[in-house]
This record gives C-alpha cells, structure tokens and sequence, in this order.
C-alpha cells in the first residue's frame, strides 16, 4: 500500500485533482454555488492527498526520479525529480492549500453573483497544480514553463476582483515584474546550457565542473535576482506589497506563504545543491540582502495602515530571516563546515513553514474582517473583538507567532536562525564575522519593531471603540473560515511545542541534499526533544517551555483568583474621559502609534507631513474653514533604485536613436557597410 | 533538593521585589532630604489593592482582564529561569538567553495591548511609546547577553554565571563594555530614568503609568508587582552574569548562604545605583532616547569585535 501511496502515480493522482477541479470548475460556471462546491471540493482532497503523500515520502526518506517521454527530441523529456526538499515543499504547499480551501468555501460566497467563480476556481486550481509542478520539475524548460503557469494563473487571480481599478493597475505592475525576473531566471539556464549542454537539472549537478568560476558567478546573480524578485526581497520587492493585497485573501495567504518561497526553493536547489561548491561571497551577499529585507520590510509594515499591505510587507521581513538561514548555510558550506551549514539551512525550512502558516492564519483573518468591513484601511476599524471574537483570537495567535514569542512556533525557527548567525559570530573573523554581527543585529532589531507593528495592527482592528459605522454591524464569519483558520492557529502552537520533533525531520531533509549527505548536524535533538546547538552552547525545549508558562499562568489565576480574597467586586463603568465626551477619536490610531518609529528612522523612511487650509476668506485667512494633514512616506528604494535605472534606460534609448533616425537612405548605407565588411571578413 | 531549589527559584524574586521598590524609594527620599515611607511600604500597597474593588472599563475586553495574570505569570516564569544565588539546575532548558528577552517580550506585547483595549488616549500613547523604546532596545538586550555568552562559550544562564568567575584579563573589557551597554537597556527595560519616571502622572512623560491607568484593585496591584519582579530580574540579571562573585556552583549549605549574601550586597548596591542615578539626571526627551538605545546596541557591537 505504501509503496503506491510513494509512486509516480500517486502525484499524477495528486496533479489530476486539480486538473480536474480546475476544468470542471469552469464547466458548471454558470451556477456560482456548483462551481464553489466543485472547485473547493477537488482542492481539498487533491491537498488532502498532497499532505498525505509528502508525509509518507518524507517518513520513508524515498525520493522518485521519472519522466515522460512525450516527445523524440531528448530535449523536450518532462522529467520529475521529488527527493526529500521537494517533499517537504509539497508538505508546505498541500498544507496550507488544504485549509486556504476550506477557508474559500465561507470566503468566495461575497463574490456570487459579482464575478464568475468558475473562472475563480479554473485559476485557483491551476495556480495549485503549477507551485506543485514547479517543485518537483526536474528539467530547466519545463521548469520555465510550470513557473509561467504558476506566474500567470496568479496574475489573473490578482486581477479577479477587476472592479476596483487599483486591482488591474497592481496586476500589471506585477505582471511586469515577474517578466523581469523570469528574463533573469532563462539567462541563467542558457549559460549553463552553453557549457553543459543538457536543460536537465541532475545531467547539470553531475557536470557542474565544466562551467568556469566566471560564469558560475553570473548564474549566481542572475538566478539570485530573478528568484529574489519572486521571493520579493529588497529593492525588487515593488510588485509584492501592491499584489498580495489585490488578491482574495485566501490566495494572498498562498501567494504570501507558499508561491513566494518557490523563490526560495529554487534558491537552496541550486546553490546548495546544483551549483555546488560556491565561493564564500556567495553567502554572505545572501545575508546582505536577508539583514537588508528582513529591517527595511518591518520599517516599511510599520508605515502602512492598509492590514494587507502591512502583512505583505512582513513577508519581505520574513524573507529576509529566511535569506539569513540560508545565507549562512552557504558561508558555512563554502568554509567547510558543514555541520553548521546544516544547522543554517534547517532553521530556513522552519523558518519557511513556519511563516507559512502563520502569514496564511494573518490574511486569512484579515480577509474575514474586510469581508466584514469593507475596507482595508486599519483607522476604520477598531473595536473588533467584540464583533468577531474568534476571528480576533485567531488573529492574536498569528500575531503572537509572528512576533517570535514563545511558546509559538515563530519563536522556534527565529532562535535557530539566531544559533546559527552565533554560530557564525563565535567562528568568522575579521570582515566576515562583521557580517554574521550585522545581520544578527538586525534580526534583533526586526524582532522587536515586528512586535511593536503587531501590537499596532491587533490593537487598532480589534481593541477599543469602532471607529466607523461598518464595524458595528460586523458579524463572525462563516464555520468553513473559522475552520480553516482554528486548523491554522492550532498548528502554529503544535509546531512551537512539538518543535524538537520538527527539526529533527527537517535534519533528515537536509541530509537528504547530496551535499549533506553523510555530514554530522550542528543541531542535535534529545529523546526527551530538547533541542541542543553545538554541543550545548544553546539548549532549549518547546514542550519545557510551553508546560511551564501554561502551568504557572494557570497557577498564578487560580492564586489571585480563588485564594487572595475572592469576595471583592468588579463593576463596569466608562473609561476615564478628563470631562470630555469620549469618542472614537480619542483613541491612538494606527498612524499615529507608529509615528515615533517613523520619526527616529526618519533618515530612511523619509516621512513628509503636508498642510493644506481652506479658509472662509483667502485675503485675510484668519478663520479656517477646514485643515486637511497629509502624511507620506518617501519611496527610498523608488528615488535611489528604480528613478537612477529608469533614466540610465532612457539614455540608451536616446543613443539608440541616433542610429535609428528613420532616414532610410542612412539604413541602406548601414546595410552597404555591412556587406562591406562582411565581404572583407570572408576574403 | 532539586524541588526546593525550585521552589526557592519560582518564589524569591515576588517576594523580594517590593523591598527593592521601597528600597529605592528610601534612598530618592533621602536625597531629597525627605524622610520617606517605610522601605516596607510596596508590600502594604499591594495587600491593599489586592483587596479593593474594581472598576472595569466598558470597552475592554478579555485581553486587558487577562494580561495582569500573564504579564505576573511570564515575570515568574522568567524570574525562575535566572540565576539567583542557587547552584546549577540540572536540565533547566529556559534558562536560554534568547528565551529571558522574548518571553519578556510577551509581557511588553500584552501590556501594550491592554493600554490600548480601554480605548482611552493614555493608553494608546502609552502603548506607542512603550513599543517604540522595547523595540529599539531589543537589539542591545540581545547583544549585551551575547557578548556574556561568547566569552562563557553557552547561552545557558546559569554557565555563563558560573564560568565568568575566572575570567581572563583579555575579556575583561568586552565584558566592561557589555555591563554599559546592559545597564542602559535596565533602565529602558524597567521604565526608570532617563526613559521613564516611575512616579509620574503627568502626560508629558507617561510611558509605563499610562498604559496602566485604567487598572484598578486586584490587576493594577498585579501590574505594579510584575514591574517590580522585571526590576529584581534586569538586577539579577546584571549582578550574576557581569559579577560572578560569590555565586558557587557546588550544592551544599554553607555554599548557599555565602551565595544568598553576595547576592543581596549586590542587588542592594544596584538599587543605590539606580536610586543616585535617579535623583541626580533627568528624564530625557522621547526623541533622545534612541541615541542612548543604539549607543548600548554599539558598545555591544564593539565588545563582541574584541572578543579573542
């Protein structure tokens, strides 16, 4: 049985249940409620059985190699390779696929009768179908080919909600972008085409050697960009926190947590496993650019008060504490030191699974309040808790587990990624050990504005007065959302207490890559799943801690509760008013509270504050009739990155011009001299 | 014996950690040739509130009435998790440092959640200032235990408490630098001087008191209690890993005793340090307060260079 449950078969099952879904879907696209029921029920047991399946694979260590040959030319050969990373991804993928669906059940109902949910269902399944594609592609055309679809059938999930202008505009945007990156992605196979002569990832590995140093490095950054603009790091980042927000939520909460990291797959694919062995700048340009996406994503979530916008900006955080992972598993790797290269790239898979689901739990939530609402914008809500106290719960959950606090499972991942970045700071010296203090110090300095952005974004949605009429009539969502994101929440805690469990199957996963084969493992988890980095310079248990907060908390209310005087009153009366009435307006909104951050970062962020007054008479204004304060935030990346490149574009086409004049006569002189030397070339 | 220690562990620091409050108080009042109340008096305030009606605000919610337990409880947890004056714990998987500066971080998150829930503008201000100062000084918290735990060789607590006792003369000055930039982050950790005034109700310089305000009997004598426990702890904290004397790793008696009075000298001579400090500078202004985070977060960066 479980032999055929780890077959080839078993993932063409896999991919046929959302092949079907998809096409099905658009067949009953008449009937919104046909459609719903089709497209959602095919997602979830096609994830269903994607969990199932990456579980066995992964439990059984097995991995699977094999192609299809469709066509004569070996070129053209589909081939498969699912080893034990591509199972985990799977694993992350059909996870949070699984409870995105269930949650869509509830969620895509607002849209009946708006837009067409076949079509919905027909992108849904296919963007599915494709991240699965994507991870398990052996071969670097179709590889290009699955990334397409995955790029497209999320562009026009982007675009669904085609009545609101700004949609189609950050569609297009996106669109653009993903072309740039992709450009990048073909420059690099096709170098590595040209000295190797094979598309196919494993012919690619096994002569890796025939590629000169000199072209490695530009595979590394063309490929490091083209998948870092997927990934969303910064300064290509643009196009991720206009999209995300865009999409339904349960596809942002895909797209934010799973699409985004097939960036990051690709990444520990070819540069710990294909590319390999990599010089030592490698990784630490990868730390540069986590330390630099990981702060200046936090600063720029801490400026927005639209709730979607602000959690596509902590996904570029997140990113970045994932690139730190990863980049020192490349450091680690190119000095030798493998044991602590695995160590780094563990806490990247935990890292990345984790911010899966706790980033899918956060959209997830938000879309139910805007579901609710009607609006994205933070300064309309308030309150909320009252309203839709599940929801609020499940938010507070995500929050507390993207704010790395224990026992939930961000914490876990982010203290691995610290051990290793110590790790690194104990060993490295001179300039490289300046990098490893960098980019610690910067994650130190993200954990703590991620939190003080948390408690901006929980405390303006969900704590205090409604600050608009809509929030009042909010009602709790739907069972299926509630559901989908009660199994999220509840993940997010078993991942944080059983965390000695998971990391010492993510160990079994990176000794699944060639290049960890037989090597030892800084990292080093007890029977009794106490998790121990280098021989004991960090020990620390999920279950040890998560015991001993829920046992004391509990003993602590049952002491001043029931013990210490158990008679007194609590009566419920107004808030302190200093005499005034109390309105909304009174309370802290979410641009003020993150105002101070953004003072004392001001050399970053570039705050500008603009005054406009009308007045009951312009010649002597004494008397103002209203006073309107526009706060902005300078766009640093738009005016030190895109203006400088955008200008250098237009120069050169300018030049360009001046051979292109239009004047024919000038265009057969061209082709005259053209033959000209031709001719002198050949003779 | 391992269930005494404890014992001793989980209760020492709220039972000690209103005499530190009144101790410091004595001493402020005595610089201001005041008499001042009776170093005992925290213990009779808190007995009072804890005693008192409440008055709960009608637009809180379940996370302003349940925050006073946690923020009391994650203090307690913390405060088992450093070394006091008690040998090693066999096992003691929380005495890690990163997990004292995140669990800590749970009660700055639900306090400023609280501050905000009541819907009041002290609060929310309170909340955003106080976030801002945690936020900023996270980074110098974390470093100023690294720098410990790199000359110690484990992040474990309790080792780097026990193995900076014969320290070299090569980490004498990383160690020197990290103390500054440890103390620093104590005062902002603890809302004292230059970055809160513990006995202020004035809006102007409120950080901890106003997302306080709204709490009354039984949660505001918690709140008070937690602020204090976090004071013994930052002290602690500071006493054991960046003066490791008197502290001996072996069980017995007599070794207990001299560690439990090297102990108290210690915490003592910090609460006079504390109390002198805040009598003699003032409360900074908010926008200054950043220069002071990041020259802590600096010194760290610097001792960890100089590590050899």
């Amino acid at each position: 049985m479980l032999e055929i449950i780890t077959s080839s078969i078993s993932f063409f099952t896999l991919l046929s249940f959302f092949g079907v879904g998809a096409v099905g879907s658009l067949l009953v696209h008449k009937n919104n409620k046909n459609a719903n029921a089709w497209s959602s029920f095919f997602a979830i047991v096609g994830s269903f059985w994607g969990v199932f399946f990456s579980i066995i694979m992964i439990l059984r260590k097995k991995s699977l190699l094999f192609d299809l040959k469709t066509s004569i030319f070996s070129l053209f050969n589909i081939s498969f390779h699912i080893d034990l990373l591509s199972s985990f991804f799977i694993f992350v993928i059909s996870l949070l696929a699984l409870f995105c669906s269930i949650y869509g059940i509830g969620y895509i109902r607002h849209y009946y009768k708006k837009y067409d949910i076949g079509v919905l269902g027909f992108f849904y399944n296919l963007f599915i179908g494709s991240l699965f594609l994507v991870v398990t592609s052996s071969n670097a055309l179709f590889f290009l080919i699955f990334w397409e679809i995955m790029s497209i059938a999320s562009y026009f999930l982007v675009v669904y909600d085609s009545n609101d202008e700004s949609n189609v505009k950050a569609g297009l945007l996106y669109l653009v972008m993903t072309y740039i990156g992709t450009s990048f992605i073909i420059l690099s196979f096709l170098l590595l085409y040209k000295y190797i002569g094979s598309f196919d990832f494993l012919v690619i590995k096994d002569s890796i050697a025939l590629v000169p140093a000199v072209i490695k490095n530009i595979v590394f950054i063309s490929a490091f960009i083209g998948f870092g603009l997927k990934a969303g790091i910064i300064p290509l980042h643009i196009w991720l926190p206009a999209a995300h927000p865009a999409a339904p939520s349960h596809v942002s909460a895909l797209m934010s947590g799973v699409m985004i990291k097939t960036g990051i797959y690709m990444m520990i694919r070819l540069f710990l496993d294909i590319l390999q062995p990599i010089p030592l700048w490698w990784g630490l340009v990868v730390l540069v650019v986590g330390s630099i996406s990981a702060l200046l994503g936090v600063l720029y979530a801490l400026t927005e008060h639209d709730i979607k916008r602000l959690l596509a900006y902590h996904s570029i955080e997140n990113i970045g504490i994932i690139l730190l992972g990863l980049g020192s598993a490349l450091t680690f790797y190119s000095l030798n030191l493998s044991a602590l290269a695995l160590l780094g790239l563990v806490a990247a898979l935990f890292h990345t699974i984790n911010h899966a689901i706790f980033k899918a739990l956060l959209f997830l939530s938000a879309g139910s309040v805007i579901n609710e609402t009607h609006t994205r914008n933070m300064e309309e809500y308030g309150g909320l808790i009252k309203y839709m106290p599940q929801t609020a719960l499940f938010f507070l959950v995500g929050s507390i587990a993207i704010s790395a606090l224990p026992p939930f499972n961000g914490f876990f991942s982010e203290w691995l990624t610290y051990q290793a970045l110590f790790q690194g700071i104990a060993q490295m010296h001179f300039w490289t050990q300046w990098i490893f203090i960098l980019a610690a110090g910067s994650l130190a300095f993200t954990g703590g504005l991620a939190l003080a952005c948390f408690v901006k974004a929980f405390g303006a949605t969900f704590l205090a007065r409604p600050r608009s009429k809509e929030v009042t009539h909010a009602k709790e969502s739907a069972l299926s959302m509630r559901l989908g994101m009660g199994s999220l929440a509840v993940l997010a805690l078993l991942f944080g207490v059983f965390s000695g469990y998971i990391i010492s199957l993510l160990k079994t996963i990176g000794q699944g890559l060639s290049v960890f084969k037989d090597s030892a493992s800084a990292v080093d988890v007890s029977s009794a799943q106490i998790i121990n980095v280098s021989n004991g310079f960090s020990v620390i248990s999920g279950f040890g801690i998560f015991t001993l907060l829920v046992v004391i908390t509990f003993l602590v209310i049952f002491i001043f509760k029931k013990i210490i005087n158990n008679k007194q009153k609590e009566c419920i009366s107004n808030t302190w008013d200093c005499g005034t009435d109390l309105s909304p307006r009174a309370e802290i909104t979410a641009t003020g509270f993150s105002r101070s951050i953004v003072q004392i970062f001001s050399g970053l962020l570039k705050p500008t504050i603009q005054h406009h007054i009308e007045y009951y008479d312009d010649e002597n204004r004494y008397l103002p009739k209203s006073r309107t304060v526009t706060l902005n935030i300078g766009n640093m990346y738009h005016t030190y990155f895109y203006q400088p490149l955008h200008l250098v574009i237009n120069k050169l086409s300018t030049r360009a011009r001046d051979i292109q004049n239009g004047n024919i006569d000038l265009y057969i002189s061209y082709i005259f001299i053209a033959l000209m030397l031709a001719l002198l070339v050949i003779l | 014996m391992l269930v005494f220690i404890w014992i001793i562990q989980l209760i020492f620091i709220p039972f000690f950690s209103p005499l530190c409050i009144g101790i410091i108080r004595k001493i402020k009042a005595k610089l201001q040739n005041r008499q001042g109340a009776n170093i005992f008096q925290p213990y009779r305030d808190l007995w009072k509130l804890l005693h008192k009606d409440e008055v709960i605000s009608s637009d809180a919610s379940w996370i302003f009435k349940f925050t006073p337990y946690i923020i009391f409880a994650v203090t307690l947890v913390v405060g088992l998790s450093v070394p006091l004056f008690l040998p090693r714990i066999v096992g003691f998987v929380t005495s890690d440092i990163l997990f004292i500066v995140y669990a800590l971080a749970i009660s700055t998150f639900f306090m400023a959640l609280a501050g905000m829930d009541t819907g009041s503008a002290f609060g929310g201000f309170g909340s955003s200032r106080e976030m801002t100062i945690a936020a900023l000084a996270e980074g110098g918290f974390i470093f100023s235990l690294l720098t410990m735990a790199l000359i110690a060789g484990s992040s474990n607590l309790f080792t780097i408490a026990g193995l900076t006792r014969s320290i070299d003369s090569q980490s004498f000055l990383p160690a020197i630098l990290a103390f500054g930039g440890f103390f620093i982050i104590l005062l902002a950790e603890t809302s004292r001087f230059p970055f809160d005034n513990p006995a202020t109700h004035l809006e102007l310089t409120m950080v901890h008191e106003a997302m306080i305000l709204e709490c009354s009997g039984k949660r505001l004598a918690l709140m008070e209690w937690a602020a204090s426990n976090k004071l013994l702890i930052f002290m602690s904290l500071g006493a054991n890993l960046f003066f490791p004397f008197g502290l001996d790793l072996n069980v017995g008696l007599g070794t207990i005793v001299l560690g439990m009075f090297y102990f108290l000298i210690k915490i003592f001579l910090f609460c006079v340090v504390v109390a002198l400090l805040e009598s003699s500078i003032a409360k900074f202004r908010f926008f200054r307060l950043p220069d002071l985070l990041l020259v802590s977060f600096i010194f760290n960066v610097v001792a960890i260079g100089l590590i050899k």
